[in-house]
């Protein structure tokens, strides 16, 4: 369903993308590793249009992303996105973060958003936190949160921006866990991730990124138990042994 | 002192009626630069060249020239071009667009110091520019505009007493005419010291009130 083709993007001068070449099909769940700088969380905000592109193009379901265009709206609900810094709205309760979407952007009616949104809170396990303020709560459940508040707009694929590279190593678990019960369920799924152990155990295909180009890709077990490209090895070993 | 009270009560009635017309003066202008500072500062911020270039000029414009000019120029020289404007008008016009400029710098930095990522994140779901304003951004520049927003309104209420140099009959003008007909300057100045302090205390409350408030 979303189909990168010969993806450049240049920060003035400097290049991050050099002809990115991929694919994500419905249901599947791509991993993106890569050292930092490599371009990986380039690639997904280039995905929903948060960045403008140079060259190449990105289409989802043969809709090409364009965020000057008016379609950008359309895209953007059907692809949601969960940030590092989790960036829910502080002003507004958690249960008021959840419908902002679907009421005020979908037009949804606010009831119908409301229950599914208690559904939704419910099953990332914060059923009870629907009148909190986010400040409130902890990372883990900040993220948790701004999942259930990409899911409300009940989009056709989820793309994660190292959702966990900003939490306490403990709350780490949490939100894996409520991203692998998504995986479960059959949602599309990008992740740029550092969590190892979940890219080999939850998705479908490993992306390696090294310098704003595509260095090695295929099934994540292969690529992460026997990479063949000797930067993809020296990657994987630095990172599961730092030491 | 006894002499003070008995000028005292003889001063106030005409005073009071001066403060009165301060306070119209405070309020009108207030009213009228907050809603040009918004509108200067979301044209400032709207990404369109154009408008925030305009937006720029217009603001460096009024800064640079001092209030009692801007009134002499809608009280003195608007009448050439056919728009007479009562000095009462003249007053809240010319305060009002003076501080527009600096309402409007205040609304900017508060907007502009909402954490990128709640734009993002307003962006990634799919919101217009508008709704993103209204819905995230302004909601949340709102709280770390008020404490400066009380200390311009505090401003605004001393520099009403600019109005005089028009006619407009408020406290600072009232006070003047008091003194140069009965030559008691003493009483009738600390009696006008007085009561612009009492206006202001109010003010100066609200604005501890909103500082607390906006460090939660």
């Amino acid at each position: 369903m979303i189909e990168i083709r010969g993806l450049q993007k240049f920060f003035g001068t400097h290049q991050v993308l050099k002809g990115i070449n991929a694919s994500v099909s419905k249901g599947e769940v791509v991993c993106i590793i890569g050292p930092s700088g490599s371009g990986k969380s380039t690639i997904l905000r280039c995905i929903n249009g948060l960045e403008s592109y140079s060259d190449g193009s990105i289409e989802i379901h043969g809709q090409r992303v364009d965020n000057k265009s008016p379609s950008i709206k359309a895209i953007r609900t059907e692809v949601a996105m969960v940030f590092q810094r989790f960036n829910l709205f502080p002003h507004r309760t958690v249960l008021e973060n959840v419908i902002e979407g679907p009421v005020y952007v979908k037009g949804e009616q606010r009831e119908t958003a409301i229950a599914r949104a208690r559904e939704l809170l419910a099953s990332v396990g914060l059923g009870e936190k629907e009148n909190a303020h986010p400040p409130q709560l902890s990372g883990g459940q900040q993220q948790r949160v701004a999942i259930a508040r990409a899911l409300a707009m009940q989009p056709e694929a989820i793309l994660f921006d190292e959702p966990t590279s900003a939490l306490d190593p403990e709350l780490v678990g949490e939100v894996l866990s409520v991203m692998r019960k998504l995986a479960e369920a059959g949602m599309t799924m990008v992740v740029v991730t550092h969590e190892m152990q979940f890219a080999r155990e939850v998705a479908d295909r490993v992306i390696f990124i090294d310098g704003g180009v595509i260095v090695e890709q295929g099934p994540s077990k292969e690529v992460l138990n026997n990479p063949q490209n000797p930067r993809t090895q020296d990657f994987l070993r630095r990172v599961l042994h730092p030491m | 002192m006894l002499q003070f009270l008995h000028h005292a009560r003889e001063f106030m009635p005409i005073l009071l009626q001066g403060a009165w017309l301060t306070i119209l003066v405070t309020l009108g202008s207030l009213l009228l630069s907050t809603v040009l500072g918004l509108v200067w500062a979301i044209m400032r911020v709207s990404g369109i060249p154009l408008l925030a270039n305009m937006s720029a000029a217009i603001i460096n414009l009024l800064r640079g020239i001092p209030i009692i000019v801007i009134l002499f120029f809608l009280y003195f020289v608007m009448p050439d071009v056919g728009i007479s404007l009562s000095a009462l008008q003249a007053g809240i016009l010319g305060l009002g667009i003076a501080y527009s400029a600096y309402q409007a710098e205040n609304f900017r930095a508060g907007i502009e110091a909402v954490d990128p990522g709640q734009l993002e994140a307003a962006r990634a779901m799919g919101m217009s520019w508008g709704l993103m304003m209204r819905r995230v951004v302004l909601p949340q520049a709102v709280k770390i505009v008020l404490p400066p927003y009380g200390n311009i309104m505090i401003m605004m209420l001393k520099d009403s007493s600019q109005a005089s140099t028009i006619t407009v009959a408020e406290l600072a003008l009232q006070g003047k005419l008091i003194a140069t007909s009965t030559f008691q300057n003493a009483t009738v100045f600390t009696l006008v010291a007085l009561i612009y302090l009492v206006m202001c205390v109010p003010l100066i409350l609200l604005v501890r009130h909103l500082e607390k408030g906006s460090k939660k």
